[in-house]
């Protein structure tokens, strides 16, 4: 009696383990997904590790035989994390201050980028060059004397201090979605102008009636980056909003001081349990929006043409 | 009730309509004097234009204004503003003399990016020649790759550092470190062990990148290589002379992402110092416009050192365009 394994010819085995062209054998296919599932391990380890931590209780978080499965599932961190957040009107302070210059930044950054790419204007060439640079320099060189412009203007500390930047096209990564719409109205053919313009249509309304629809896609992609990039955008949201608002990163960055004010005294301290409760608490949101809206994200990216040419 | 909210929204809207054409009337008078190609420039000036005020007012003027600021000692009189004192170059002479923690910064900063550059570029380049694979749950793990993205942010990620939630626990007690921290000099051996220290983070930073690459895979033409095969080239010749020339423009623009994500980022140690010294009574405004304008510097050397390096328009890249034109 043979073993099972013998039963098969040799060759076959070759075949079934190297395939015909290496690329479809069994071997090669065992290492992409070993090395899929390894990569992807290293990923996501910071977000098991979070949540883990954030489901031990003090005791699970002192006892050293408890590593990654705590004994018990335990909210109560959760719980606490809700409290000192103030996780409900720093949500929606949050928002405020990101959706406003989000949606503003992508519809200027519409309108700019239909500008440079359906028209010709003496120096066009200097002040595209120009925006592109606007990228690079970093925002510490400008934000001093931006500080001192919105002290003037009375607006610092205040949502207009971020707003202002976004309205004209000068916030986070700005060029960017310049670019972005740039790139895509560069590829709408100039005969759907034509065509409107002979039905009377001013430039204008050309913009409106005719690339604002088209470019819908263009729009999603630029509004949900520009979302996240505000969303997790904490040093000049801290500067420049000051004591005059509170976004949930800024109160995890100050999450100690936070929890003493709130539960402290005692034997209560902020341990890394609730820690991770609270970091977890505060990208959720995100998290949620990514996988419902990941396809946009990524293809956004492929799309919007920032990668070619 | 609804007929009349109805009349009363078509009023609305002529009078809307109405008022707009009011508004751009004398606009209107002024480009039709002019010849079709001045109308376009005015036209054309006029969707810029909230981009060109934003510019002049909210990056140009300030980009000078931090220069200006970095040679006077600023103090801020209340209810006044600010007023200035020209002090010439103190402000640098005491940052290159002095200010040891803003050197040490520095120049651990530029050790890193010379690590970090080169490794992200290469882990997402690796990554997307997997992802560039057919294979089953592609999506899937594409979107996994993509998450730190949509997550990373400098309180959640220092959260997740202060955790140590960063590095994987076996890589840390191989006894690596200390391998490293006797054999190099210090100026490397300090950025490679944070380099392992954050791998994961380094990964982390490069998401953009692999799908930056992996768009720049897909559009490759499959008949090159099939021609290369021919002539008698292996997967791997092929991938030194086809893909990675290719790929040269998008790595410069990977490059560039990086270099600008990461100095740029909330946690680094220098924009961190620089926001610190801002309200220092000792320092001020001008001494921290001093060192922003050393770190522009800086960065912009960065970039214009790797764009020389990397340099799109390389031998390489020439020769596959060229068969890419001579095809067509």
């Amino acid at each position: 009696m043979k073993a099972w394994f013998m039963r098969l010819p040799l060759t076959t085995w070759k075949r079934r383990l190297l395939g015909m062209k290496f690329t479809d054998g069994l071997i090669y296919q065992i290492v992409l997904y070993a090395l899929l599932i390894i990569i992807g391990f290293v990923y996501l380890y910071p977000l098991l590790h979070m949540l883990s931590y954030s489901l031990k209780s003090l005791t699970d978080l002192l006892d050293p035989t408890i590593n990654i499965l705590p004994s018990s599932l335990y909210l109560q961190n959760f719980a606490d994390a809700l409290l000192v957040l103030e996780y409900g009107p720093l949500l929606l302070e949050s928002l405020t201050v990101t959706l406003i210059p989000a949606v503003v930044q992508t519809g200027v950054a519409s309108l700019i980028g239909y500008g440079f790419a359906r028209f010709q204007f003496p120096l066009k060439k200097v002040w595209f060059a120009l925006l592109l640079a606007t990228y690079i320099i970093p925002p510490q060189v400008t934000m001093i004397p931006r500080y001192v412009l919105f002290f003037d203007l009375g607006i610092l500390e205040t949502v207009y201090a971020i707003i202002v930047p976004a309205t004209f096209g000068q916030g986070i990564a700005s060029a960017i979605f310049v670019l972005i719409f740039y790139q895509f109205y560069l590829m709408v053919p100039k005969a759907l102008d034509e065509a409107a313009q002979l039905d009377g249509a001013s430039r204008w309304t050309i913009y409106v009636k005719v690339a604002i629809p088209l470019s819908l896609p263009s729009f999603l992609t630029a509004f949900l980056f520009s979302f996240v990039w505000y969303w997790n955008e904490t040093y000049l949201a801290r500067l420049f909003l000051g004591n005059g608002g509170e976004t949930l990163l800024i109160r995890l960055l100050n999450f100690v001081s936070a929890y003493n004010a709130v539960l402290g005294g005692g034997s209560n301290v902020a341990n890394e349990a609730i820690r991770m409760a609270a970091t977890l608490l505060i990208i959720a949101p995100l998290v949620m929006a990514y996988f419902i809206l990941q396809r946009l994200f990524i293809e956004g990216i492929d799309k919007s043409g920032i990668t070619g040419e | 009730m609804l007929k009349k909210f109805k009349q009363g929204w078509q009023s609305l809207k002529t009078m809307l309509s109405k008022g707009w054409r009011f508004l751009t009337k004398p606009f209107h008078r002024l480009t039709q004097r002019l010849s079709n190609r001045q109308r376009e420039a005015v036209v054309g000036y006029a969707f810029i234009s909230i981009w060109l005020v934003g510019f002049i007012f909210l990056t140009a003027i300030p980009l000078i204004e931090s220069f200006i600021f970095s040679f006077h000692q600023i103090t801020i009189v209340g209810g006044e503003g600010i007023r200035l004192f020209f002090t010439g170059l103190t402000n640098y002479i005491r940052i290159f003399s002095t200010d040891l923690e803003f050197l040490s910064r520095l120049q651990r900063f530029i050790g890193e990016m010379i690590i970090f550059l080169p490794v992200m570029n290469i882990l997402a380049l690796m990554i997307a020649i997997l992802l560039n694979r057919k294979f089953k749950f592609r999506g899937f793990f594409r979107a996994i790759f993509f998450l730190p993205v949509i997550i990373t942010s400098g309180p959640v990620i220092a959260e997740l550092l202060r955790q140590g939630a960063g590095t994987i626990p076996t890589l840390s007690e191989s006894g690596i470190f200390e391998i490293i921290a006797n054999g190099l000099p210090r100026f490397l051996s300090e950025p490679i062990q944070s380099l392992f220290t954050q791998i994961i983070f380094m990964l982390w930073f490069s998401g953009v990148q692999v799908v930056l690459y992996l768009a720049g895979l897909q559009k490759l033409d499959q008949s090159m290589y099939e021609a290369a095969q021919i002539d008698g080239a292996n997967a791997w010749e092929s991938f030194w002379k086809i893909t990675l020339p290719s790929l040269r423009p998008m790595i410069l623009v990977a490059s560039i992402y990086t270099i600008v994500t990461l100095a740029t980022f909330a946690n680094n140690p220098i924009i961190l110092l620089i926001s610190n010294v801002m309200f220092d009574p000792n320092k001020g405004y001008g001494y921290a416009s001093g060192l922003a304008w050393i770190y522009f510097l800086v960065i912009a050397l960065l970039l214009l050192i790797t764009t020389a390096l990397i340099n799109p328009k390389e031998k390489g890249y020439r020769v596959v365009k060229e068969y890419q034109r001579y095809k067509r």
